[in-house]
């Protein structure tokens, strides 16, 4: 529980700085932050094992960091560096650690949908065990190509958990107004795919679900789709002024289904001192500061890197 | 110290912003998460929130204050313990810094600017496509036999298949059904429903699935029961499989083929009946091979399986049942990136690619009876371009016609013709002229259809016309 504890906290540390930065202009283009989702990657995350991959949408600087990239490579992608993650040249929205089982950050809504399947694919291809975690929104879930990937999945039994991670609003657009059906979690249900309800805000639920979720999949059962519902306090990118959502109902989401707030609570009840949090808060806090000054005088990418990457070169 | 709040960006095109209203006064405790403004950027009205805790010590700007620059400092907040007394100096040092600290790279943006074109960041050139080196490409004595085109890609892919583990085919009746157009035919027999995979007539999911699998660590093989079909699929070739190694700084791989035929196929009117080629080459990060021969189909195909970057290779339904002379090797693998003369001449280039080519050697064939000694250079690629071929050729003949099987406008023969005005302007005795099919849709009646199609005789005028011949 201090773990996720401690990595929620530190996600969240990070793109208050990343908000911040954005403000200074020391991040450009678009910038879409995590804060209020943190249980969600933290919790699934936590159920998986080595080999096991993730791929996600543009709001991925959180997975980038819990899956294993190191928090300064990540802020050093968002300001345009060289030491970034992908030496500054995708940005906020691709980042990839294929090492650590990270395969984006990709920034076209519901492109991971088939991408992870394919993954899969490529797991069960392999003969492993290993299972795939394949995140998109509540606005991806009305993407048609989501649909196709679920039928192929299904087909072809592949161990992906599809996890629609539901923070009720497509950019500016609520679930009620984008969705006839609006329970996603069945969505998978008439191509064969069970799907489960799962509060995204409560991250000892979210473990819970992964743990079951992981173990259908890798005994080889097919796919299997989690609905977590969840909410971002910011709006949908830095530019997004939020009119579409009352103040009162961020508020009080904030006040009282906060998954940081619920799992320190938690903490404080099995007899952690506050003050110990307080100093682990502090610790990341000071950490986090230091990620800022390394990517903000960390050099920019030398003009020779714009012809490399492109191809493999043989 | 107190803590600096600065005029937030809050677009990625905001410079600056009208500070409309003040939600906290002087001497306010704020935490974060609180909103202390209301900015009017060039995009909205948005509302700005505290980040750290503290209380609101000096507000610097002025309500209604509009065109504050992005980075200025609008208030002082005063940390746990800190005294009103820390503003005055605090205040003076944002007035002198105002508003040039922020947006610190913009900033070297400008002085690089101001300084002399000398000391300016160079900016890189964009490196040579390095043509591989002119080799012997099928060794003298070595026994041919006669294949056709599809035959060809079909050992093409059964040798590779046997070579790697990791390579496989799907599509849309590839397997059961022996492929559309045949192409796959046998496949399933030898390597199974593991290898050889028959999917749902889902486009877009299938490449990106198959893309997916290429990051997973396999070299999949997609083909498209015609490329007409890829135009659903084309966000995953060109977003997800061309952009990824870049985007992602050199960190992944996407080694994977689509393949298909492509171009004008015969009476199905204009859905089923065009060439993507110039589409699909004007992408960076993707290969782009057309071959016309079986010969060729082969060797570049298995290179194209072979090759670590995604391989988009277009095929051509009407010389699919076409034979041509195949070297019987046991591996036969061609450069991709390199145009070939598939008949020399003195008098005049014609540069082609794929079914274009058949339309070139007969019209060269025609032009030689007329005393016309024609050069054919083959392109084979489009992306990367073997220029250096082409503009050989045309430094040695002097003049040049492309044919194309596709629409004149933004087409290769355009590329081919803007390249050579920068490579061989000087060689140059007649204007570049293109020869494609007309700038309509695909018609469906006989007779439309043929005056919309490439001909040999049109390529013939148009050489004549080069030559400056009646």
């Amino acid at each position: 529980m201090l773990d996720f504890f401690k990595q929620m906290s530190l996600v969240r540390r990070f793109e208050e700085k990343a908000g911040q930065m954005y403000g200074m202009g020391l991040i450009g283009g678009f910038c879409h932050l995590y804060i209020g989702q943190e249980a969600v990657a933290v919790g699934l995350q936590s159920a998986l094992k080595k080999g096991d991959n993730i791929i996600t949408g543009y709001r991925a600087h959180g997975h980038a960091i819990i899956t294993g990239a190191t928090p300064k490579s990540v802020m050093a992608e968002l300001t345009g560096r060289a030491a970034g993650i992908a030496k500054g040249k995708g940005g906020s929205m691709h980042m990839f650690d294929p090492k650590a089982g990270f395969f984006g950050g990709h920034g076209i809504v519901g492109a991971q949908v088939p991408l992870g399947t394919g993954l899969g694919f490529a797991a069960k291809y392999k003969g492993t065990d290993n299972v795939v975690l394949t995140y998109f929104g509540d606005g991806a879930a009305n993407q048609g190509q989501v649909y196709e990937a679920f039928n192929m999945a299904k087909l072809w039994n592949l161990p992906v958990i599809y996890v629609i991670e539901n923070n009720q609003y497509a950019m500016g657009t609520s679930v009620a107004r984008s969705s006839g059906q609006q329970e996603l979690y069945k969505r998978g249900e008439s191509f064969g795919i069970p799907g489960r309800l799962v509060d995204g805000m409560n991250v000892l639920e979210v473990r819970a679900a992964a743990d079951d979720a992981v173990k259908y999949v890798r005994e080889g059962n097919g796919p299997i789709l989690l609905e977590l519902k969840t909410y971002r306090y910011r709006g949908h990118s830095m530019s997004d002024p939020a009119k579409y959502r009352s103040r009162d109902e961020v508020q009080t989401t904030r006040e009282e289904r906060d998954p940081i707030e619920f799992i320190k609570k938690r903490l404080i009840e099995d007899g952690v001192d506050e003050e110990t949090l307080k100093a682990i808060d502090k610790e990341i806090k000071d950490e986090i500061s230091e990620v800022a000054d390394f990517a903000r005088n960390a050099p920019e990418p030398d003009p020779s890197e714009l012809y490399t990457d492109i191809l493999v070169e043989s | 110290m107190p803590i600096e709040i600065t005029m937030p960006a809050l677009s990625p095109t905001m410079e600056s912003g009208t500070l409309s209203k003040w939600l906290k006064k002087e001497g306010d405790a704020v935490t974060a998460g609180d909103i202390i403004a209301e900015i009017e950027t060039d995009k909205a009205t948005m509302e700005v929130e505290a980040v750290d805790e503290g209380t609101i010590g000096k507000l610097l700007v002025d309500e209604g204050s509009e065109d504050v620059p992005v980075g200025q400092v609008i208030a002082l907040l005063l940390e746990e313990g800190e005294e009103s007394a820390d503003l005055k100096e605090a205040a003076s040092r944002a007035e002198d810094k105002k508003p040039k600290e922020a947006a610190k790279s913009a900033a070297d943006d400008d002085e690089a600017a101001a300084k002399s074109d000398d000391d300016a960041p160079k900016r890189p050139s964009r490196p040579a496509e390095a043509a591989p080196p002119m080799e012997v490409e099928i060794p003298a004595g070595t026994e041919m036999i006669k294949q056709t085109v599809r035959e060809a890609l079909r050992d093409a892919m059964a040798e590779e298949m046997r070579r790697d583990e990791a390579v496989f085919i799907m599509g849309e009746e590839v397997a059961e059904y022996q492929g559309a157009y045949k192409v796959t035919q046998g496949l399933l027999d030898e390597f199974g429903a593991k290898r050889v995979i028959d999917t749902p007539i889902t486009e877009y999911g299938f490449a990106g699935l198959g893309t997916g699998a290429a990051l997973g660590g396999l070299k999949p093989i997609v083909e498209f029961m015609t490329f007409n079909f890829a135009m659903q699929a084309i966000d995953h070739i060109i977003n997800s499989a061309a952009k990824q190694r870049y985007m992602a700084g050199g960190k992944v791989d996407v080694p994977i083929v689509f393949r298909g035929p492509n171009g004008a196929a015969a009476r199905v009117a204009a859905q089923h009946s065009q060439n993507y080629a110039p589409w699909y080459a004007a992408i960076p990060g993707l290969k782009v091979v057309a071959p016309y021969s079986a010969s060729d189909a082969k060797g570049l195909l298995k290179a194209a399986i072979r090759d670590p970057n995604p391989v988009v290779f277009l095929e051509n339904e009407i010389i699919y049942g076409q034979s041509f002379d195949v070297p019987k090797l046991d591996d036969f693998v061609l450069p991709i990136g390199k145009a070939k003369i598939v008949r020399e001449g003195t008098d005049v280039t014609i540069v082609a690619y794929s079914i274009a080519v058949r339309e070139a050697l007969s019209a060269a064939d025609k032009l030689a009876d007329e005393g016309v000694s024609v050069e054919v250079v083959d392109l084979r690629t489009l992306r990367p371009l073997d220029m250096e071929t082409v503009a050989r050729s045309v430094r040695k003949t002097n003049r040049c016609v492309v044919a194309e099987e596709g629409w004149p406008t933004c087409s290769i023969a355009s590329e081919i013709s803007a390249r050579l005005m920068e490579d061989a302007f000087d060689y140059l005795d007649a204007p570049v002229l293109r020869v494609t099919d007309e700038d309509t849709p695909t018609p469906y009646a006989a007779n439309l259809e043929k005056l919309w199609l490439i001909s040999p005789e049109r390529i013939v005028e148009a050489v004549k016309k080069v030559c400056y011949r009646g």
